[in-house]
């Protein structure tokens, strides 16, 4: 039996568009409706990634801009698996994160936030889930920061996640909050997500058994891309 | 009450947000961090095939350009082959072919750009065949999940006929919004695909 269709995507839990308390998703959504596709080739498939993309270093954000020691901040562990809606791993996946340094400021030309930037610290990296979908990181937790939206708005500390999966149907964006944060709850870009137990998924519960003594405390974040149907009774998706 | 159904749920999508560079094209964000970024090569230097420049702005509901998107595309070669296991061609896929690119903007101008090799068709369901086409992927802030949509080619005007995506759109005259209109460029073809996020000449996106 080989896998067919992938899952359509439950768009009740996924944000919609137009969610104008985050302001820029006002002139940046769309306004008719998408066209829903069957799965053809095109959609099945997808980049193959392997380590000759990649360097091992490129997993450790507290190493992998190091410039003159190690950055400022809370040294943490962020570990999880990435599985499919069917709860199988992933494995040899893309996993890509960046993030803000421990005062809040990102390593970017446009961000002109007056937290200072950390010459230790670059913020961003990457690593490919191992055959059972696991993946690690090690970095510095990220500080909140206010930005443009109503006046007094702030980030909940977060980290952005990227993922490939093993199709362009797979392929997601999203961001990791830290257990705890009561700026989450006041986020408008949390809450573009209309179900909470949908925002629940986003909360990386802290783990002490992943933690390090006297070294690195630990967060968990598992991520759940796309499943694929597996019946005998399949549509002919590759034709004839 | 019934069994319980022991699907996991998808990982609900938060924006790219306006500093996405950093994660995935650090060059962009002003600084070198890898060794090798990744997809800034689509077809490698050896495939076969038409080599072709696409090129366009992304413009929001009030007509200005987006000039923090980020944009990835994903396309077979010259001969309708992916590179993916999954393709039952996979296995004479043209040398060196990534068929995946990393596409980012000028940030003054919003202007983006990549380079490849023009795709061939593709078979679609119930063997009918697909126009040449490049599926993307667009992400940036204020975007709360990536859209998805296709770029066709203007010229090919008898396989977009045939094509079953471009015949599912209900209202024909937004058919057009998923063609690159072939330009010359010093003697070089470039395609132009503007990108409409909302208004007037929206762009089809898709539920894929």
């Amino acid at each position: 039996m080989k896998p067919a269709e992938y899952y359509q995507r439950d768009r009740l839990w996924q944000p919609p568009q137009f969610t104008p308390n985050y302001k820029t998703s006002v002139p940046r959504s769309p306004r008719q409706a998408l066209l829903s596709l069957e799965n053809t080739i095109s959609e099945i498939t997808g980049p193959v990634f392997g380590h000759g993309d990649i360097d091992p270093i490129d997993n450790d954000l507290i190493k992998n801009y190091a410039k003159t020691g190690d950055p400022i901040g809370e040294r943490i562990i962020v570990h999880g698996r990435v599985l499919d809606e069917n709860g199988r791993p992933v494995p040899n996946t893309l996993v890509e994160i960046w993030q803000a340094n421990a005062g809040g400021r990102y390593r970017h030309k446009k961000d002109m936030y007056l937290a200072p930037i950390d010459p230790n610290f670059g913020g961003c990296g990457r690593t490919l889930t191992d055959e059972n979908g696991f993946y690690f990181f090690r970095t510095v937790k990220p500080g909140a920061y206010p930005w443009r939206n109503w006046v007094n708005n702030w980030r909940p500390a977060h980290i952005h996640v990227s993922v490939f999966g093993a199709s362009f149907v797979q392929r997601l964006i999203t961001q990791m909050y830290f257990e705890g944060d009561p700026l989450i709850a006041k986020c408008p870009i949390v809450n573009s997500i209309p179900d909470p137990r949908a925002i629940e998924q986003l909360i990386a519960p802290l783990d002490m058994n992943a933690a390090i003594p006297l070294d690195s405390l630990a967060y968990k974040f598992d991520i759940i891309l796309r499943g694929r149907r597996s019946t005998l009774f399949e549509n002919r998706l590759e034709g004839n | 009450m019934p069994q319980p159904l022991d699907y996991l749920k998808e990982t609900p999508s938060q924006t790219a947000g306006p500093y996405v560079h950093i994660g995935l094209a650090p060059g962009a964000a002003g600084f070198d961090i890898y060794a090798r970024e990744l997809g800034w090569d689509i077809a490698g230097p050896e495939a076969p095939g038409d080599r072709i420049r696409v090129e366009g702005l992304v413009h929001d509901g009030t007509g200005a350009p987006v000039k923090d998107v980020l944009i990835e595309v994903w396309q077979a070669d010259a001969n309708g082959i992916y590179p993916h296991p999954e393709d039952p061609r996979a296995q004479d896929v043209a040398k060196g072919f990534r068929g995946w690119g990393r596409v980012i903007t000028d940030f003054d101008t919003g202007l983006w750009g990549f380079d490849t090799v023009k795709p061939g068709p593709v078979k679609g369901r119930n063997g009918r065949m697909q126009a040449p086409h490049v599926s993307l992927w667009i992400v940036a802030r204020g975007i709360n999940l990536g859209l998805n949509t296709r770029i066709y080619f203007a010229d090919e005007e008898q396989a977009n006929a045939a094509d079953p995506v471009l015949n599912l759109i209900e209202q024909q005259h937004r058919r057009a919004t998923l063609l690159a209109r072939r330009e010359m460029r010093d003697g070089k073809p470039l395609y132009r695909f503007d990108i409409h996020l909302q208004g007037d000449n929206e762009t089809v996106f898709l539920d894929i």
